[in-house]
């Protein structure tokens, strides 16, 4: 590891905190994918990975970033944008998609469950 | 000591996000429908770029900043590319 050693404790603290619970939020919404019994459920937990995931590790970047360059670092920024705004158009179409095959076997899942 | 700390931070982040890979590699092989393999896709498409953001963190280099970036748009087309061969059964019509 590079890092200059002028990192403040309270800092690297923060980073590692924000880093950690990005992780797992991801790997949460991961295992969720993995358990959850139909499509229209397990489309919902990989989103905690893109929202909160994302964000808190860009935060925890940004944060390093500014400090070892001491300067502020803010291109993150742009990936957080960009995610925000892409993830719910392609799950739209992608539940649109699953909906259409799934009305084209016969089987109408929004009909109502029993 | 802080070092220390944020290395073994960022690496517990690494093992977590590797973990998580291998859930969704896991929806990946089993299926059962197609749907279910993009979004698996998806999914493995933003792990990696968490994975290389905290690879980024970890040296201490802004290059992987870029590549993260290139991950997350190919993701996003290749999903969408995917929903609409699902939809239509063609990409480009």
């Amino acid at each position: 590891m590079t890092h200059a050693a002028t990192l403040p404790p309270l800092l690297a603290v923060l980073v590692a905190l924000l880093v950690v619970l990005g992780a797992a939020l991801a790997l949460i919404g991961s295992v969720g994918l993995l358990r959850l019994k139909t499509f229209y459920e397990r489309i919902h937990p990989p989103t905690m990975g893109t929202t909160l995931g994302l964000g808190l590790t860009l935060i925890a970047s940004m944060l390093l970033f500014s400090t070892l360059e001491s300067r502020p670092v803010l291109h993150e920024i742009v990936i957080a944008v960009f995610m925000a705004v892409t993830t719910p158009v392609t799950f739209m179409l992608l539940v649109r998609a699953a909906l259409h095959r799934d009305r084209a076997v016969g089987d109408n899942p929004v009909a109502g469950r029993k | 000591m802080s070092l220390m700390l944020l290395d073994a931070a960022l690496a517990t982040a690494q093992a977590l996000l590797a973990m998580a890979m291998i859930c969704a590699t896991f929806r990946l092989l089993r299926g059962p429908r197609a749907q279910d393999r993009v979004l698996a896709l998806d999914t493995l498409y933003v792990d990696a770029m968490l994975l290389v953001l905290t690879f980024g963190m970890r040296e201490a280099s802004t290059v992987y900043f870029e590549a993260a970036l290139v991950i997350g748009m190919l993701g996003f087309v290749s999903t969408a590319a995917f929903a609409k061969f699902l939809m239509r059964g063609e990409v480009i019509e």
